[in-house]
């Protein structure tokens, strides 16, 4: 499903950084693969990567097949099939919740009205909240506002979900909410890269899990193998801070 | 929610109330001033000049075409049928019954008045306004078009949209407007009009100078203002709108636009309200717009306190209800 090669990005502004160093990895159709590291570690520039929101200097991504890197590319349709769920929400505030999520069902996907509509009250069934179809985004709770934006992103019939942190803006008690959508996801075989530094949900959930540090993939392994056997130093010291 | 009763002052009620009290003191008191002045200096006021130059009665007369005779003089209810007749021709005329000049059998030659009738005309102060309101209009329609093309110019990566917008901005920012109505009257005026008449078309007239120089002017600060919107905009809406496989084009309209454009409202309709208020400038190059029909209306009735009052009222009913309307607008959008 995602297959990248030797993918290498560096920042200049502010000052030179590289951000993501030498990193391959693949993934399988239907894996859940949670991508753990300290901050400024590369790991959700990686993730933005996959749907080139950044632009990688070198290497190679392929997503589905389709080299996302070659300039014949048509990236729009690309990012229609890899959804993307963004720490600090990004819903549509001038536009209704169901408007949110008929938009690019609409616009991209050229749904008709009544098809995107129904699409959009199955998804908000499913995410718990079909009964805030026509509030706007404003007025919801973090959690809230988070489920909306899963389902938006479901809407498109994505085969990828990208996760890009999506509970680390959330106030404490709204996290399991969250978490609980994307369990629910994971079960039913949706492919997806989660960016979280919730440990708990990768035990649980994750296929496989993947520790960057300095721009690098510096371990991969199963759960279990994490959080009981980690074998590099950098991941024992990490996980040592954080468990 | 605004609820003026749980705003508490800084100050007891006696003393606010004082305080009221020397605003109005104020305001009467500069009232007072300006009409000692004019009683000093022997002004006559003459307001009751002043409605006939909004509306008034038009005398409209009806003559013979032919010399003859009345031959019928037909009234039906508010109308009268006239009918003059000689031995080769016979010609009916359908007139306003209200003054009705002739009786049958009557002698009419040729010019003669048949009847009268009155009709409300606009005065040149209501036309002057319909053609302040309507350069407006125009100039503020384009205006926004011109802006939303060059906000969007100006913040493109392709060298040639962007250093066009920012030529532009700077170049109409950096010229008073006066000479800009100046040079799009008489230089690209008669380069365009001359032109056309070389084609055997028809010229444009001032009017649409007028409006162009205005648009022109505004839209460089609107393209600013419009710039400033969509920067605004948190980079993650374009994200979010991208991921999902909008286009660029797509993403502005649908997402970034809309937001942007309710931000820039208040900035907006102040640039537009000093549109209006410039479009006043308009009158030199012979628009009579309302401040050139108050001059000329000054010119025969010699009031000038009164018509430049009655102009400035104007304005301010004007630029006053556009900034309500664009409260209202906001208050429509607002999305809590």
């Amino acid at each position: 499903m995602i297959d990248a090669r030797n993918v290498s990005k560096t920042f200049f502004v502010p000052h030179q950084v590289k951000a993501l160093v030498d990193v391959t990895t693949k993934i399988a159709a239907g894996e859940v693969v949670v991508v753990i590291g300290p901050s400024g570690s590369g790991k959700s520039t990686f993730l933005r990567c996959l749907n080139h929101l950044e632009i990688a200097d070198e290497g190679h991504i392929l997503i589905d097949g389709i080299d996302i890197l070659d300039r014949k590319t048509n990236i729009n349709k690309v990012r229609a099939e890899v959804g993307m769920v963004f720490q600090s929400f990004n819903l549509f505030p001038h536009k209704t919740v169901l408007e949110n999520i008929t938009l690019a069902q609409r616009v991209v996907r050229k749904r008709p009205k009544e098809e995107a509509h129904a699409k959009a009250m199955t998804l908000l069934e499913k995410v718990g909240i079909s009964d805030k179809a026509n509030a706007f985004p404003d007025n919801l709770s973090g959690g809230q506002q988070q489920r909306v934006a899963i389902a938006r992103a479901l809407a498109m019939d994505p085969k990828v979900m990208l996760f890009d942190e999506p509970t680390s803006a959330l106030d404490p008690e709204m996290i399991g909410e969250v978490l609980d959508v994307m369990k629910t996801l994971a079960r039913e075989g949706m492919t997806m890269v989660v960016v979280t530094h919730e440990m708990g949900f990768a035990r649980e959930v994750a296929d496989r899990v993947i520790f960057m540090d300095d721009g690098a993939i510096v371990e991969v392994g199963t759960p279990e193998h994490f959080f009981t056997a980690p074998t590099h130093d950098r991941t024992k010291l990490f996980l040592s801070q954080i468990l | 929610m605004n609820n003026k009763s749980n705003t508490r002052r800084s100050m007891p009620p006696w003393k606010y109330n004082l305080w009221v009290g020397v605003f109005f003191a104020i305001l009467f008191s500069v009232f007072m001033l300006i009409y000692i002045a004019t009683i000093r200096i022997e002004y006559t006021w003459s307001w009751y000049k002043v409605p006939s130059t909004f509306l008034n009665r038009e005398v409209i007369e009806i003559t013979s075409e032919i010399d003859g005779k009345v031959a019928q003089v037909d009234r039906k209810n508010d109308e009268a049928v006239i009918t003059v007749e000689n031995e080769t021709e016979r010609k009916s005329y359908t007139v306003p019954a209200e003054d009705i000049r002739v009786n049958q059998g009557d002698l009419i030659y040729y010019g003669d008045t048949l009847a009268t009738y009155r009709k409300w005309r606009a005065g040149i102060i209501l036309q002057g306004l319909w053609i302040t309101l309507k350069c407006s209009l125009f100039a503020i329609i384009f205006g926004i078009i011109i802006g939303v093309i060059g906000g969007i110019a100006r913040i493109s990566d392709n060298p040639a949209l962007k250093w066009s917008a920012i030529s532009y901005v700077e170049l109409i920012r950096g010229s008073p407007l006066l000479v800009q109505i100046f040079i799009w009257y008489f230089v690209l005026g008669t380069m365009i009009n001359q032109l056309l008449m070389s084609y055997g078309m028809k010229e444009i007239p001032s009017l649409w100078y007028g409006v162009a120089s205005l648009a022109c002017f505004t839209g460089a600060y609107v393209t600013e203002i419009v710039r400033a919107g969509i920067q605004s905009i948190h980079r993650g809406q374009t994200e979010a709108a991208r991921s999902l496989g909008m286009t660029y084009g797509q993403c502005m309209r649908h997402v970034v636009l809309p937001q942007a454009m309710r931000r820039i409202l208040p900035p907006l309709a102040g640039q537009f309200i000093s549109l209006i208020k410039d479009s006043s400038l308009l009158g030199i190059i012979a628009v009579r717009e309302l401040l050139k029909a108050t001059r000329e209306v000054v010119t025969t009735q010699l009031n000038p306190f009164e018509m430049f009052f009655t102009a400035a009222a104007l304005y301010l009913v004007i630029t006053f209800s556009l900034s309500m309307f664009v409260q209202y607008l906001e208050r429509k959008t607002a999305t809590t």
